[in-house]
């Protein structure tokens, strides 16, 4: 029962689609703000999702039940990260050995959900975004996996998000030293890529692919991946403050760290072209790669 | 008021149908999303996609190549979905009436809701179609 209400309600969907959504909205109005523009409500998100629900849904010729399943899939484990992280914030001892892992493996189901769209699809446009999708996803996870490593290493091989912050609310955050610098602004890029913010949105670029990989969803479907990436805004900052920031968890110094990192990736997006796919590969695969393998030697060396 | 009706008229996620424009409409449209008017703050948003759009907003004559794919178009889009004709050429064809292929103007194809005038309709005037629009929606006068 109490795992029911945590999946559904508190730390789990409700609560985090909520703030994913006014996460969204200071996406939009600090964009907007950056272009002096005056920007919209902060119940716009709200507002699309329900005007979304409305709308009739269209299932391209041809698109089997993979169509309809996968926003879903994505959904599920998406909301499954929140509450993992939810209750690690709530008490550092609800979770379980491995539970890193665990998140790690949820974080890329997303992702994977919305190639399997894509590609179910059958519409040229949405293929085109679903391989550079692929693509962005191979490039992105090792420099990210390698980021995590360091914070693995840097907490005497604890693979528990209770006991990585536990030893962070004891002896400082990681990010106080050289090593967890240097892999705090890897995971900052990575996760600037795992939410398909600009410099690498080249799977969603609406100025030459259309939508990408979202071209054939409307209605239910469109909604939930809207509602999916709202929860990914919400869940990749929170989980990097837990590897990274966890010296204070008192919930104002989160919602500050929150709107910190929130504020972080919203200036990179709009101070950035967008990258083609090739770039972004060898930017990953290069200097954050390089980046990250520092940070891990150094966090081997103990610096 | 219904619920979903006051969602739909509070973010009009619109796509753009140039069929054979000069080009001016669709300056004056980008106008709208620029700091002086930004519509956005209706929750108004370009889409990229025809799958997303609430709203379609022509342009320009409909010429003999161009009517089949604004009816396609028009099929592809997701109902309740609303269709806007920006500029004198979509109302009444404009100069290119006696045209040789220009066959029809935009609202003896397409159900029309709002009719925006001028060549080409100022930012201003793309506006108050939009307050019409909305005023159409909730059905009130």
């Amino acid at each position: 029962m109490t795992a029911l209400f945590n999946y559904l309600i508190f730390p789990g969907l409700l609560f985090s689609s909520v703030i994913g959504l006014l996460a969204g909205w200071i996406d939009r109005k600090v964009t907007a703000r950056l272009q002096w523009r005056v920007g919209p409500p902060w119940h716009q998100n709200f507002t699309d999702i329900l005007k979304l629900l409305g709308k009739e849904v269209i299932l391209p010729g041809g698109a089997g039940l993979t169509f309809m399943l996968s926003p879903v899939l994505g959904l599920l484990s998406l909301v499954l990260v929140a509450t993992l992280l939810g209750n690690c914030l709530l008490g550092a001892a609800q979770g379980f050995s491995g539970d890193l892992i665990v998140v790690l493996y949820l974080l890329v189901i997303p992702a994977i959900a919305l190639i399997v769209g894509a590609f179910s699809s059958k519409n040229p446009l949405a293929s085109v975004g679903a391989s550079r999708e692929m693509k962005l996803v191979l490039a992105y996870e090792l420099p990210f996996i390698l980021s995590v490593i360091t914070v693995i290493i840097k907490s005497a091989g604890s693979i528990q998000l209770g006991e990585i912050l536990n030893r962070q609310v004891n002896f400082g955050s990681n990010i106080a030293s050289f090593s967890g610098a240097l892999a705090f602004l890897v995971a900052l890029l990575c996760m600037q890529a795992k939410l398909c913010l600009v410099p690498f949105d080249a799977s969603e670029a609406e100025q030459e692919i259309m939508a990408g990989v979202l071209i054939e969803y409307s209605g239910l479907g469109l909604a939930v991946f809207k509602l999916t990436k709202a929860i990914l805004l919400y869940a990749m900052p929170v989980l990097i403050t837990i590897l990274f920031l966890g010296k204070d968890t008192s919930l104002l110094f989160l919602t500050l760290k929150f709107i910190a990192i929130l504020t972080v990736a919203i200036l990179i997006k709009n101070t950035n072209p967008r990258l083609r796919i090739d770039q972004a590969l060898r930017f990953f695969w290069g200097p954050v790669t390089v980046l990250a393998v520092i940070a891990l030697g150094l966090a081997l060396l103990g610096k | 008021m219904d619920f979903k009706l006051k969602a739909l008229t509070k973010s009009i996620w619109v796509f753009h149908v140039s069929a054979a424009s000069c080009n001016n409409c669709d300056i004056e449209i980008f106008d709208c999303f620029t700091p002086r008017f930004d519509i956005e703050r209706f929750g108004i948003q370009l889409a990229g996609s025809i799958r997303h759009a609430d709203a379609l907003l022509i342009t320009g004559i409909i010429n003999r190549k161009c009517a089949p794919r604004v009816k396609k178009i028009y099929a592809q889009a997701p109902k309740p979905c609303v269709v806007v004709a920006v500029g004198q050429c979509a109302l009444s064809q404009h100069m290119f009436r006696f045209g040789y292929n220009a066959p029809l103007p935009l609202d003896k194809i397409l159900p029309v809701d709002v009719y925006i005038p001028g060549c080409p309709p100022k930012p201003e005037a793309i506006i108050d179609g939009i307050v019409k629009l909305v005023k159409k929606l909730r059905g009130d006068k």
